[in-house]
């Protein structure tokens, strides 16, 4: 095989290919009749409720796809463009302050949490400490200025919200890294596997971008899925009876962000409209939902690997409820 | 998965989000703003894929058996969703789902409403105004607003708006009560457009407990859907 091929996983090779029916053809089949079915297979769904299911999902999709799209082709020019020794440059030396200026580096990220994953990815590939990478994955997408401008608009009568976010994320952020530098295990992270060892740089991009699309928007349809599912079963007057217990709500609404996977571009609208809740348990909402969600969890699972989501997540959704509900005391 | 199926999977995405985009079915799922992401993102999906045709065409009989990962398939999903079955914008069961959303859009001043008789305002606009202005700043006014029918809590039926601040699953309703000349036996989700004037009369909003204006109908005549039926 030339140098051009990508490498073949399980060891199998077949130099000549053979004819049998692909994938792709089973694919092109399953359109086909799609296509030909097209009235019953709308019937099927047309109740409300599955209708209502179809367009919040297909919508989850149709808003996060530029920002996926954004995000791959970003993490694409990291991973093949730019040089490993820029980040070692870039950063300081030290992990454990590399975290605090990654987190300040979100900064720079206008996008919600979907364009954040892969690029996190693309860093620790480079040999950026994978603290700095994820200190940089949870502050991106709460303290950027498109964010907190949302933000600010739909509070307006409470501009201390967005000092509290932006605050708050910024702490988790940093704590999450420095605590992945004392527990974390190089060996939970497994990133999938890229095949561009002696690729030309621009085959080597398209492949990574093909890649990443493929892989994170599959996993991102996952959770879109969950997501619409969450939306239409669970109404809002089961979440309206926990509103005055002071522990309860903010258990409630940090939950409910893990559920609703709503963007962080337009987080701060929902949580503006529940109303009845503190503005405590609202925060809460705010910190929990662009740092852990169904469709985040999805992605990180896909991206970084199963056992590093199932560690990760459930540790940064408790201290995000904590350091919510302590931000909260002091600024609102 | 392999790489001729990662393309086609690809192609098939960008080509629904262009499809999406360039005519206005993405309103039914998005803001109007993001129109000009959503084009670029689909270009830029149609163009990886076509360079994995390429690639692939230029290295014939050579493996094509990467395996990359099976998830990727769960793409054909929005792409079905998106080509074939284009579900409508959020209507009357949403809007019943989820408690009445004026707290959140609270504006801070009221000018005038705009001339003409009737003033043609959105149902938000008017909303607000009874509610946080005590309808002092629509006065006497005659004004037109249009929306969608849903049944109200007692059966009769109610006016309702979905906004939008980024995507459908944060939409949230404007509700508002009809008196006067109201309608009777429309079905959910028929769109119409009220003509009326202020009342005092409110009720509550049995989700949320949030206050639903009112507004005293002098007529109402059935209407095409907007091209943007969100707000």
């Amino acid at each position: 095989m030339s140098p051009q091929t990508e490498a073949v996983h399980d060891g199998q090779t077949s130099p000549t290919r053979t004819r049998r029916i692909g994938s792709v053809e089973v694919l092109a089949v399953v359109l086909v009749l799609l296509v030909v079915f097209r009235g019953p297979v709308s019937a099927a769904i047309s109740s409300p409720r599955l209708q209502t299911w179809t367009t919040v999902f297909v919508s989850v999709m149709v808003q996060a796809v530029p920002f996926l799209v954004f995000g791959v082709v970003l993490s694409a020019v990291i991973a093949v463009f730019v040089p490993a020794s820029f980040w070692a440059r870039a950063l300081p030396r030290h992990p454990a302050l590399a975290v605090p200026v990654a987190s300040a580096a979100g900064v720079v990220l206008p996008g919600c949490e979907c364009g954040a994953v892969p690029i996190a990815g693309s860093l620790i590939r480079r040999g950026v400490t994978p603290a700095a990478a994820l200190a940089f994955l949870l502050a991106a997408p709460s303290i950027n200025p498109i964010v907190l401008t949302a933000t600010a608009v739909a509070f307006p009568a409470n501009p201390e919200m967005v000092l509290g976010r932006g605050v708050a994320s910024l702490i988790v952020a940093m704590i999450m890294g420095w605590l992945w530098l004392r527990l974390g295990k190089t060996e939970w992270i497994r990133l999938p596997h890229r095949h561009d060892d002696g690729a030309t740089k621009l085959v080597a991009f398209w492949a990574a971008v093909r890649h990443d699309v493929v892989h994170a928007g599959g996993f991102l349809v996952l959770g879109a899925m969950a997501a619409a599912t969450i939306n239409v079963v669970v109404p809002e007057r089961w979440l309206l009876t926990l509103a005055d217990k002071p522990v309860l709500s903010v258990l409630a609404l940090a939950l409910l962000a893990v559920l609703l996977s709503i963007c962080s571009e337009a987080d701060a609208f929902v949580a503006a409209s529940l109303s009845q809740f503190s503005l405590t348990a609202r925060l809460a909402f705010l910190v929990v939902g662009p740092m852990v969600d169904l469709k985040l969890v999805s992605m990180q699972a896909g991206v970084f690997g199963r056992r590093f989501a199932a560690r990760f997540s459930p540790a940064t959704f408790i201290v995000a409820v904590l350091v919510a509900v302590g931000v909260a005391a002091v600024v609102l | 998965m392999n790489r001729q199926a990662q393309g086609v999977v690809l192609l098939l995405l960008g080509g629904a989000v262009l499809k999406a985009s360039l005519t206005d079915v993405y309103l039914r799922y998005v803001k109007e703003g993001l129109q000009p992401f959503l084009i670029a993102a689909g270009a830029v999906l149609v163009v990886t894929a076509v360079f994995t045709f390429v690639h692939d065409l230029r290295q014939q009989k050579q493996s094509s058996h990467e395996h990359g990962p099976a998830v990727g398939w769960l793409l054909v999903l929005p792409v079905l969703g998106l080509l074939l079955v284009a579900p409508p914008a959020l209507g009357a069961f949403a809007a019943g789902q989820a408690g009445t959303a004026l707290s959140s859009q609270a504006i801070s001043d009221y000018p005038p409403l705009p001339p003409g008789d009737p003033a043609k305002i959105s149902i938000l606009e008017y909303a607000s105004r009874a509610v946080h202005d005590n309808g002092t700043s629509i006065g006497g006014r005659t004004v037109r607003m249009s929306g969608f029918v849903i049944p109200g809590p007692d059966g009769e039926p109610m006016l309702a708006r979905m906004i939008l601040s980024c995507c459908a699953a944060d939409g949230r309703p404007i509700k508002l009560g009809m008196t006067g000349n109201a309608p009777v036996d429309l079905p959910a989700d028929t769109w119409i457009e009220v003509t009326g004037g202020y009342t005092a009369k409110a009720g509550t909003d049995p989700v949320n407990g949030e206050r639903i204006p009112y507004v005293d109908v002098h007529t109402w005549t059935p209407i095409e859907a907007p091209r943007n039926q969100y707000q």
